[in-house]
């Protein structure tokens, strides 16, 4: 099947991230975790990977922020390759969200969001007032939140503290490795909602990875199925539910099959 | 005495030994927490030096102590008598814990937050110091912790090269059989380690992640980081000071070091000479050590004279095989002695100090034995105790076993000298090989065999002198011609006597001695 990116050859103002021929393994010997990876990200998308564990879809994100480097092709952020980015300017302009929110222990809430911007010397009173900022937007009271440490939290309140971290130095991109991945489902349906509220209004580029179907089609403006290291599909919500490829009819089954065997939430989509 | 009124006669001594010991304790563990959190930190960054290095601090940490120690008297620069050498001994056993559980503490760092903290842009310095520090603190401080406790318990071994602390009141009190001592020594030692733990337990709670939770807790624990920081620094400095004042006392170049074995003769014969040179105003340092230790001190200079035996410097020293004739031994070892170390040996003091084979007065009585020869067919139903000394010397057991065709009816048992008196006396071994001027002989009911196969080499008591050190201090000279042929057996027993059973300081028996021979 076609793959449904065009190659980009001069930088394009219009697309923030940009894989060309990527590929990378763990080790010289291994198979390639990712092969011959083509995938362009536009400005306010959110694109979203989905696949099974192992398809090397966290790979991906991870060769985004240069957490690691292709063996061969190139990634461009911005119009410019990885390897040419100082690895920690980089990162500081992209916002991470892992499973679990990794967020510092040690740390209180406001330290925890307020981390980038310290990083980058933002004045304490500024830092303060966009934590507070940040906590309303992600829909905890600052003045109860912000002094309590991450132990002090319920499992939903610690991601969406993560999303507040991430997007507290205002990155122009945004990476979410199943972010929503170990909430309970009432929670997930809940968090899963408000994001997709907020980067619609934030307008933000982000790439957001999940095994979840549902999730895939409630919060993707693409989404790319990833199998073996390699991209099978890149579709828009609607286009995917009507894909004849087997590999995401397989996904599409599941659906189907859920939806009429139980009464979860996700009923809704 | 009793142990109140023993602790309040000594007190200024004990706090000097407290300190020492307080000193030793807290700056090796913060010089083994200098050099071995880097190394943690290292051992978290190159995989592969993991297993080398903490097997090497694994197998150091196995070194008996006191071997540990006598491996680094000969080494320069790290080794010799005194502090410095049981510091280099104490980071040694405190560096594996400290090692150790740095590296557990960073590599336990929940994989998420660490990946976070790449993530976000964190330099590695920024990761190091605002993340893996922070989160492995309290399991670092474990590691320290668990050093410290070591360090107070390893540097009562300190003693025995020379290096002072609580060691020398528990060496003292084994040797005498002073309890007052032993306690003196251990309690301190005890409360130390306990109080070192707790503080350390507190400071490690203070510092977990867990603590975080309760906001009350804060100000608590702000006091608590507080107070240890404090009475590090408080540790450290009045050492430093109590140093500083002690060494401004020192004289310039007519000081002399007079050195002394761990037992209570030496130590008489050394404060005989010590007492001596005082009171023709040269002043003298005196240091007790243990083993070989004051041979290899007074070829390295640490010390200027000490105590010796004739028969120990031709076996154990020069590695003759024993003879019997005195004479020919004392010759041979000052000739020896001056050829190869530059070491003057002054003339006998008039006693010897021979291995004593000994007895229970009651068993001797009942099976009338007056030699040893006699204790043959007895052999096979007793047992024997020997000190470590006595079992792996050229004319120690072996030969003597073999010497008299002496089976004894299990491998003696060897254990500390000082605690075969006791062993015998209280029927737990049946002979044991003594000194012949040991003081407690007659005060346990002990009765020495007569060495009917003249097995023991001469033990002559000698005084073994730095050439250069003759050459400074002139005075010395004549004190050791009137020292010679000065002390019966009968009068070194009594001597020692004083101190062991008599419970008296040595200086005090010293004195009284120099006053009746108007020495």
């Amino acid at each position: 099947m076609a793959v449904a990116t065009a190659q980009m050859s001069e930088p394009n103002s219009e697309v923030l991230v940009d894989f060309n021929n990527v590929t990378y393994s763990f080790d010289a010997t291994g198979s390639p975790v990712i092969s011959n990876l083509n995938l362009s990200v536009a400005r306010g998308e959110t694109l979203v990977l989905l696949g099974e564990s192992g398809c090397g879809k966290t790979t991906t994100l991870k060769l985004t922020n240069r957490l690691l480097l292709p063996d061969s092709g190139e990634v461009l952020v911005e119009g410019r390759a990885t390897t040419l980015w100082d690895p920690i300017r980089l990162r500081r302009r992209t916002g991470y969200v892992i499973q679990e929110g990794g967020l510092f222990p040690h740390f209180t809430v406001e330290r925890n969001i307020g981390l980038v911007p310290k990083l980058d010397h933002w004045e304490p009173a500024r830092i303060r007032a966009r934590v507070h900022e940040l906590l309303a937007l992600v829909g905890l009271e600052p003045l109860t939140f912000a002094q309590r440490y991450p132990a002090e939290l319920s499992g939903g309140q610690r991601q969406r503290v993560g999303v507040a971290r991430a997007l507290a130095a205002e990155p122009p991109l945004l990476l979410l490795d199943e972010p929503f991945g170990a909430l309970d489902p009432l929670t997930r349906a809940s968090l899963q909602q408000e994001f997709a509220l907020l980067t619609k209004r934030l307008n933000k580029t982000s790439i957001f990875v999940t095994h979840d179907l549902h999730e895939a089609l409630m919060l993707g403006s693409r989404i790319g199925l990833m199998k073996a290291g390699r991209l099978l599909l890149l579709e828009t919500p609607a286009d995917f539910l009507n894909s004849t490829n087997e590999y995401a009819r397989a996904y599409l089954d599941t659906l189907q099959l859920h939806e009429s065997g139980t009464n979860s939430p996700e009923r809704r989509l | 005495m009793s142990f109140w009124s023993f602790l309040s006669q000594n007190r200024s001594e004990l706090l000097t030994l407290i300190t020492q010991h307080l000193r030793l304790v807290v700056i090796s563990t913060l010089l083994a927490a200098l050099i071995g959190i880097p190394i943690g930190i290292l051992l978290t960054r190159r995989q592969a030096l993991r297993k080398p290095v903490l097997g090497i601090a694994n197998v150091m940490q196995t070194i008996p102590s006191l071997a540990l120690f006598g491996f680094l008297i000969p080494i320069p620069f790290i080794g010799g008598i005194g502090a410095r050498t049981a510091i280099v001994a104490l980071v040694v056993y405190a560096l594996l814990p400290i090692i150790r559980n740095t590296v557990t503490g960073i590599l336990g760092i929940d994989q998420n937050v660490h990946q976070a903290a790449v993530a976000m842009g964190m330099t590695a310095r920024q990761i190091l110091w605002q993340v893996e520090l922070p989160l492995a603190a309290s399991v670092i401080l474990t590691g320290v912790r668990v050093a410290l406790v070591i360090s107070v318990g390893v540097t009562t071994i300190a003693a025995a090269v020379g290096a002072g602390g609580l060691g020398v009141y528990i060496f003292r009190g084994l040797r005498q059989y002073d309890n007052n001592l032993l306690l003196a020594g251990a309690i301190p030692a005890a409360l130390m380690a306990l109080a070192a733990d707790s503080l350390l337990g507190l400071a490690e709670r203070s510092f977990s992640v867990g603590a975080k939770r309760q906001k009350a807790n804060r100000m608590l624990r702000r006091v608590a980081r507080a107070i240890v920081i404090a009475l590090l620094l408080l540790a450290v400095g009045f050492s430093f000071w109590h140093t500083r004042s002690r060494s401004r006392a020192r004289g310039a170049d007519t000081r002399l070091i007079v050195g002394s074995k761990d037992f209570t003769e030496s130590v008489l014969l050394a404060e005989i000479v010590a007492q001596m040179l005082e009171r023709r105003s040269v002043e003298v340092e005196r240091l007790e050590l243990g083993g070989n230790l004051p041979h290899d001190a007074l070829l390295s200079g640490r010390i200027d004279l000490y105590p010796e035996y004739t028969g120990t410097a031709y076996t154990a020293i020069l590695h003759h095989q024993p003879i019997t004739d005195p004479r020919a031994v004392y010759e041979q070892v000052k000739q020896e002695y001056a050829a190869r170390f530059g070491i003057e040996v002054g003339p006998p003091l008039g006693f010897e100090n021979t291995f004593a084979i000994l007895v229970r007065a009651a068993d001797a009585a009942r099976l009338n034995l007056k030699t040893i020869s006699e204790v043959t067919p007895y052999a096979s139903g007793w047992r024997a105790g020997f000190g470590q000394d006595f079992m792996s010397r050229a004319d120690g057991y072996p030969g003597f076993a073999k010497a008299y065709d002496l089976q004894f009816a299990e491998q003696p048992h060897e254990m500390d000298l000082s605690l075969t008196y006791i062993a015998l006396a209280s029927g737990k071994v049946d002979l044991i090989a003594g000194n012949s001027t040991e003081g407690r002989i007659a005060a346990l009911n002990l009765v020495q065999l007569e060495d009917d196969r003249h097995y023991f080499p001469p033990y002559q008591a000698v005084y073994m002198i730095r050439r250069d050190s003759i050459e400074r201090v002139e005075v010395l000279r004549e004190i050791l011609s009137r020292l010679a042929n000065r002390i019966s057996t009968e009068e070194m027993r009594q001597l020692n006597y004083n101190v062991d059973a008599g419970k008296r300081p040595p200086s005090e028996v010293v004195r009284e001695w120099l006053k009746r021979e108007s020495l």
